[in-house]
């Protein structure tokens, strides 16, 4: 009995071990970025990255939210950190609506063609931003809104409905027509039905839906660094800006410090509510 | 009568404006990058024709060779490590561990982040000043060199870390989500006895996990040909052009080098790339979901 389980549980203890020399992998960059933000500067250059701060230290935060120099000017990351929420708010929110009552037409209104309709809203998920790019600065510019937060938020609706549409219609596939038709018997019309009906029981597509939008959008990088001004760039722009400017000492505590503040929102969103995360991301990769 | 005409056409009349807001904001932008394509547009678009100039250019375009070949690095590894990565920790993860709800979440976290703190932490990290050279070194091992970030031709391979880093532990949800749908009889069969049973995830289980493996695919094919944010934070395309890819070139070329027109040709190679891709993927899914 003991030998014949020897090999097995020292196959166990090797899988344990791979596992845990992985998860350290995952985990080193954000302990890195974690202990090296509440170090002085010596401190990272003399060589202990990995080793925990000597003298703790705040200063490297506070100069990240409000003193650090972020192109032209040294307002720290806060304004930047307040653009983001600025945009990412509206966005997510319009964007989720329209995707529900897409997702409610697509599935239980279906007319001819709908299946057209949604393959080229779905599509629309997939294609490299770099094909909008030139045409959107040139559309923004004509509807006045070029380098302001109200024309970012266009833009991520815009390549966002794909995605929000996609999330609702899947999940009202599944939801009994027969209670559909019930209703409309009795008189409900298109919009009663969505809102009495469907609604109420969309509270987890509607999670997965806002944090998947909120993810992306919060990230993104490309538009913004398109189609945004000094003074309406959001975070992740700035953070770079921070991190690559090549004038002055390269200040690795500070750009430790702004990388977590970018990563916070997205993080705490991870953190709170995983599972619904997880259910986006599958959701948005292997449809149905 | 008439009312019932209304209700009939209200859900056609709801879904119109996001319809047509695609319609023009992504395939009307497609052709009008399209044609641009064809135009000898520089700082500002314009009108004269040109014929496949900028096609024939844009292929001649050392640059642009260099970012496709660096897609090709990049693409491969980085696909294929996640793949081989994600599937592995998936099975491994599959044989009732302890602590399972902890170690998914660590493997999984790097998704909710940006490509640029991605890149900003992995920067650093791998810079020979600061980073894994001066750590390994303050052990003792002085000898010890570890700069290719800096180097020309290692760079690429910075971003295929930092890249796997991020997108790997995502593959690995995917595969255990289809790990999880498996019978469990069959499962249970692979956990009796170590010898037999990576015959038979080899010969039984990875199989059944084929549409994983597509899904997985298209996913990482279509975020690699789209990497843009990763590059520039982690090496900005340097040194030099090294670590240059379609995206950071599309963009240079359009906003910076003001030759819009062999930009939009180069946004265009990447969006059939992708096309090429996606479509049969798309049409395979939801061809699938009429069935069901």
């Amino acid at each position: 009995m003991m030998r014949a389980s020897l090999p097995g549980s020292a196959m166990r203890s090797a899988l344990y071990l791979i596992l845990l020399v992985f998860s350290i992998f995952y985990l080193v960059p954000l302990y890195v970025m974690l202990v090296n933000s509440f170090k002085e500067l010596d401190e990272i250059r003399s060589g202990a990255m990995l080793a925990l701060p000597d003298n703790f230290t705040l200063a490297p935060w506070e100069s990240a939210w409000s003193t650090a120099q972020i192109g032209v000017s040294p307002t720290g990351l806060k304004p930047y950190f307040i653009n983001s929420i600025a945009m990412v708010i509206p966005a997510v929110l319009i964007s989720t609506l329209i995707g529900a009552i897409n997702g409610y037409v697509l599935s239980k209104w279906q007319f001819r063609g709908h299946r057209w309709v949604f393959g080229l809203l779905l599509f629309s998920c997939f294609i490299p931003f770099q094909i909008v790019l030139i045409p959107m600065a040139k559309t923004l510019g004509i509807l006045g809104i070029a380098g302001s937060t109200p024309g970012l938020v266009l833009v991520h609706v815009v390549y966002g409905i794909g995605f929000s549409t996609l999330f609702f219609r899947n999940y009202y596939e599944a939801f009994p027509t027969e209670l559909i038709r019930a209703a409309q018997l009795d008189g409900a019309g298109f919009f009663m039905i969505f809102a009495r009906i469907l609604l109420p029981s969309s509270g987890p597509i509607i999670v997965v839906c806002i944090i998947w939008q909120f993810t992306n959008i919060w990230n993104d990088f490309l538009f913004g660094a398109s189609f945004t001004d000094f003074d309406s760039q959001p975070i992740t722009v700035a953070l770079n800006n921070l991190v690559s400017s090549s004038t002055g000492v390269k200040e690795y505590n500070v750009h430790f410090a702004g990388a977590i503040l970018a990563a916070l929102p997205t993080l705490i969103v991870y953190i709170v509510s995983g599972r619904y995360f997880v259910r986006g991301l599958m959701a948005g990769s292997v449809k149905g | 009568m008439s009312q019932k005409w209304w209700q009939q056409q209200l859900p056609k009349l709801v879904l119109s404006p996001s319809f047509a807001l695609v319609l023009f904001f992504v395939y009307g932008f497609i052709l009008y990058t399209g044609y641009l394509s064809f135009t000898d547009s520089r700082m500002f678009p314009s009108n004269e024709l040109v014929g496949f100039a900028n096609y024939e250019k844009l292929f001649a375009l050392r640059h642009w060779k260099i970012a496709i070949t660096n897609l090709g690095i990049f693409g491969g590894l980085y696909i294929g490590i996640c793949l081989v990565l994600g599937l592995m920790l998936a099975i491994f993860l599959d044989q009732k561990i302890r602590g399972e709800g902890v170690l998914r979440p660590i493997y999984l976290y790097p998704m909710a982040l940006s490509f640029i703190v991605t890149g900003t932490a992995w920067k650093w990290f791998l810079d020979p000043g600061i980073g894994v050279e001066q750590i390994v070194q303050s052990w003792g091992y002085t000898d010890f060199e570890f700069r290719w970030i800096k180097d020309r031709t290692m760079a690429i391979y910075c971003i295929v870390i930092a890249g796997v880093w991020q997108t790997s532990g995502f593959v690995m949800a995917m595969f255990l989500a289809g790990l999880r749908g498996i019978d469990g009889e069959i499962m249970k069969a692979a956990r009796v006895d170590g010898a037999s049973s990576v015959q038979l995830y080899r010969r039984i289980i990875i199989p059944m996990l084929r549409p994983i493996f597509l899904s997985a695919f298209v996913v990482l094919a279509h975020m690699a040909i789209k990497s843009y944010d990763l590059v520039i934070a982690l090496t900005n395309g340097g040194p030099g052009r090294a670590t240059e890819l379609p995206a950071t070139f599309m963009y240079s070329y359009t906003f910076t080098r003001n030759q819009m027109g062999v930009g939009a040709t180069s946004a265009m190679v990447m969006l059939m790339t992708i096309a090429a891709i996606i479509v049969p993927y798309l049409y395979s899914e939801l061809k699938g979901s009429k069935k069901s």
